[in-house]
């Protein structure tokens, strides 16, 4: 400390930085890892792309001596594994609105782009960060997911699906691509809306509302338009089979990416032109 | 270094900030003041860049802030309005924005230590109260080790304690040679921590002078004046630019004349005198006269343009 005694000074700073991308893409892990609220619904989102197929393969395994033919016919060991994605891409969409929204409710947006005033490095450390980490917890998950409803499985052998079979690490490995790239797309739905609940409305709607929405138009039209929502699309990145009314899994993840891709584009030039 | 040029801002159809144009120079104190609403936290969001500017354009050390590479350098700036997560706690909400421009974590540390914070810095800043929030702010706004601090407002909420300090933070800021710029809708802090004065009303500039300036100004030529024969005394003085007021049997309240001359013209004609006192307005009273003229001003001006 310099100064004489009895006043306050400040603490010269010795080294002087500067904002770099890879310094914001710190800043903003440092802030998903430090919110008590992102660590949960990340455990939970794990819990269930696990927890979930589980309980269904152990369901399944003990009411197979009921089940009909027809039932039995229907049952996937894949539908099976990659059940719990279904579910925990409601926690995933949801934190992915949250990763900026909380921002704006509470104000931290103001000292976040006061750090990084240019803005845009700040949108995308932010979709990096949670996109990795997204990745990176839900690839395990629908693994075990995957290893451990069949293992549950392992007494019906009409069941047992090997991993070298065509299709099923893709389609595994779809299952975590398409959670971070939900995660990439709220993120963006957050920081167009700006709003919490309004951000998980409209995700809501486009996933969850909207798409059976559509069975009430005629067949053709329906046929015509569902395998392009956001949400067909995704759906078909983690899904072994396609119908000839659904896209395959490539065209599906380029779809789905360009989904992304937009939404990040017009939330970063709204982030830009807006008032903070 | 802030340089405002004729900055200004219009939310919808209303006009937060219009026209101001003025510098705040390294090494003194400059107070911001104006009435709440006047638009003092809006020229501090133009100043960050957070809002951009319908007109004029304002720079941070010769630069817009937006441009600079090291913007916490640069300008530290302490928001009315807060903006910490309330979930994350005042280590990690610092360590966040440091992490941004590569500061380590003992400079998190410093901060924490210099605002006093020590014993909650673990704490979830939603459990702050008031002054906690203001402390670990002000820590935010010096991080950078800035050539340049801006706080609106830092007393709010504090303590007598807290004031003092913050008083003597800014004082001391000042003397190393940084450029600080303080906000109030109070003239008596105004009074205690400024050197120099922006006041405004309505979003425009009514004063950009030092303290003593504004004072002298402010209380033009009022003389209190107690006399036996005060009736008498009246009738002498009142020409043109002079008026009298009389709030009781005795005693006048000259306006427009200095004392020097009421003596003299009192002795010129043998009135005795019990009290001649030049009146010295407070600075409270000072900033209501200016920003009540400045609202009268304003509606005088409208009233005009509805009649052309």
């Amino acid at each position: 400390m310099t100064g004489e005694a009895g006043t306050i000074s400040l603490p010269t700073l010795t080294t002087r930085g500067r904002v770099t991308q890879a310094r914001v893409v710190r800043s903003e892990w440092t802030k998903l890892a430090t919110l008590r609220s992102t660590r949960w619904s990340l455990f939970v989102a794990v819990l269930l792309t696990i927890g979930l197929p589980l309980l269904f393969a152990a369901v399944t395994s003990s009411h197979w001596g009921s089940m009909s033919p027809q039932e039995r016919a229907n049952r996937h060991p894949l539908d099976i594994a990659l059940a719990g994605v279904n579910l925990s891409q409601l926690a995933i969409g949801v934190l992915g609105v949250l990763v900026i929204t909380g921002e704006y409710s509470t104000g931290m947006i103001r000292a976040s782009l006061t750090a990084v005033p240019k803005r845009l490095p700040m949108l995308w450390a932010k979709a990096a960060v949670f996109a990795v980490t997204t990745f990176v917890l839900m690839l395990p998950a629908v693994f075990i997911a995957f290893f451990g409803s069949q293992a549950i499985l392992s007494h019906h052998d009409i069941l047992q699906i090997s991993l070298s079979h065509p299709g099923v690490t893709r389609t595994i490995v779809g299952g975590a691509v398409y959670l971070m790239l939900l995660g990439i797309f709220t993120l963006a739905l957050g920081t167009i809306v700006r709003n919490t609940a309004g951000a998980i409305a409209v995700f809501a709607a486009i996933f969850f509302v909207i798409p059976p929405l559509l069975n009430i138009l005629p067949t053709s039209w329906n046929n015509a338009i569902s395998p392009y929502l956001p949400d067909a699309a995704g759906r078909s990145v983690f899904s072994l089979t396609h119908g000839s009314h659904s896209l395959g899994p490539g065209s599906g993840l380029a779809l789905f990416v360009g989904y992304c891709a937009l939404a990040l584009a017009i939330a970063a030039v709204v982030l830009l032109r807006r008032d903070a | 270094m802030i340089e405002a040029n004729g900055l200004t801002k219009d939310y919808g159809s209303k006009r937060a900030v219009d026209g101001l144009t003025f510098t705040v120079r390294p090494g003194v104190v400059t107070g911001f003041l104006g009435p709440n609403g006047s638009g003092k936290s809006t020229t501090m969001r133009l100043v960050l860049g957070l809002d951009a500017p319908t007109a004029g354009d304002v720079r941070v050390n010769g630069k817009h802030y937006r441009d600079h590479a090291a913007p916490l350098h640069e300008v530290g700036a302490l928001l009315e309005a807060r903006s910490v997560h309330t979930g994350r706690s005042a280590y990690n909400h610092l360590l966040a924005l440091a992490q941004t421009h590569g500061l380590p974590r003992r400079r998190v540390d410093e901060l924490i230590d210099l605002v006093g914070l020590h014993d909650v810095a673990r704490k979830r800043a939603g459990q702050f109260s008031l002054g906690m929030g203001q402390r670990l702010g002000i820590a935010a706004a010096l991080l950078g080790d800035p050539h340049t601090v801006m706080l609106d407002e830092p007393v709010n909420g504090l303590d007598p304690e807290g004031i003092q300090w913050v008083r003597h933070l800014l004082k001391e800021l000042a003397a190393e040679g940084r450029a600080v710029f303080v906000s109030s809708h109070l003239m008596s802090e105004m009074a205690l921590t400024a050197d120099h004065l922006i006041v405004i009303g309505r979003g425009r500039l009514i004063a950009d002078t030092s303290v003593e300036e504004l004072v002298r100004t402010a209380s033009g030529n009022v003389v209190l004046v107690r006399s036996p024969q005060a009736e008498a005394l009246r009738d002498r003085i009142v020409s043109d630019g002079v008026s009298v007021v009389s709030n009781a049997p005795g005693l006048l309240e000259v306006h427009g004349l200095p004392a020097d001359r009421i003596g003299e013209i009192a002795a010129a004609h043998g009135i005795v005198l019990h009290e001649l006192t030049p009146q010295q307005v407070s600075l409270e009273q000072a900033f209501m006269d200016m920003t009540r003229d400045q609202l009268e001003f304003r509606t005088g001006e409208l009233v005009t343009a509805d009649a052309a």
